[in-house]
């Protein structure tokens, strides 16, 4: 039995065309992005693109599926590629081997159905706001921080990172994680994609899912428009 | 109940002794915003205060305050807080 067969039971045989037709664009392939990653080639997703300027180093061991003792100082699109592959030949995958910025995010998000915040700088994260919109494109947000995640659908127009980050622009800090919580949080924001793609279900629309594992809390925040 | 310098109180004073009047407002922080303060406490605090005002008396500086809400909906810095107001402070996460 082919993998994507096993979808069946989540998703309808339409459902499962419609996926293999969709191309999402993963910005980052750090803590989020490398589960989000794994979790859409495993679903079947027909073509992916990975974007990350970065290698992976030692403190990426902790919570970073595609860091390993064999990725360590290699570029981390271009490690996510490479597991795609491995996991699923039918996917199409496309690697930038560079961080999005003013003068490519418009070259690398153009043509994708969804794209997947999954950065780690708070002023990268609203330029890819920006470029998807400009593009017409659905942006899946989410951040995490020790024992707190966050996850937010966003459409043209929403830009709930307004909201969101009222009072971070060029806030720049190292942030402190772990093994488990990214893998939470990007389980939920590729349902959102999913969702999204399929056109079925409810997603985090102006609203945002706010996580704290450490005391199992689970807000929902409604955004303001 | 503990008001924000720290006195006990049994009854709402309205009005102290040099004619400031206080009111109550609970305040909720969530996520790190706990650490070596607390859940959620009802406080007594000047009329008029703003929110800033009293987010400062906890030390919750501007850049450590992502969503904010008052009863459940935006809330601004500047604004004044009223009588039995709920807030609820949300800091940022920005990691990846």
């Amino acid at each position: 039995m082919p993998g994507h067969l096993r979808n069946i039971g989540t998703l309808t045989p339409d459902e499962e065309k419609k996926i293999q037709k969709a191309k999402v664009c993963i910005v980052g392939c750090g803590g989020l992005g490398g589960y989000v990653v794994e979790m859409l080639a495993r679903l079947g997703v027909g073509c992916l693109t990975v974007v990350d300027g970065d290698s992976f180093e030692e403190s990426n061991l902790n919570r970073q599926i595609l860091a390993d003792t064999a990725s360590l100082g290699r570029n981390k699109a271009i490690t996510a590629q490479e597991r795609v592959r491995a996991i699923n030949p039918r996917v199409k995958v496309n690697a930038f081997s560079q961080y999005l910025s003013g003068d490519n995010s418009r070259e690398i998000l153009a043509g994708h159905d969804l794209v997947i915040d999954a950065l780690d700088d708070i002023d990268t994260r609203f330029l890819l706001q920006e470029t998807a919109e400009e593009l017409n494109t659905v942006v899946v947000h989410a951040a995490v921080e020790s024992w707190y995640g966050q996850v937010c659908t966003i459409f043209p127009g929403d830009r709930s990172l307004d909201r969101i980050y009222p009072n971070q622009r060029s806030l720049k800090k190292n942030y402190t994680n772990n093994s488990f919580t990214p893998a939470l949080i990007a389980a939920i924001q590729v349902s959102e994609a999913l969702k999204v793609l399929i056109g079925r279900g409810n997603i985090l629309r102006k609203r945002v899912l706010y996580v704290d594992l450490l005391e199992q809390e689970y807000h929902f925040i409604e955004l303001e428009t | 109940m503990q008001d924000v310098r720290g006195q006990t109180s049994d009854f709402r004073l309205p009005t102290s002794e040099l004619g400031v009047r206080f009111m109550h407002v609970k305040l909720k922080l969530f996520a790190s915003l706990r650490n070596g303060r607390f859940k959620e406490k009802t406080l007594d605090i000047k009329e008029g205060s703003t929110l800033i005002e009293l987010l400062q008396q906890f030390g919750i500086e501007k850049e450590a305050v992502a969503i904010l809400l008052v009863n459940g909906r935006d809330g601004e810095f500047r604004q004044e807080l009223k009588e039995g107001d709920v807030v609820s402070v949300f800091p940022p996460l920005g990691g990846g």
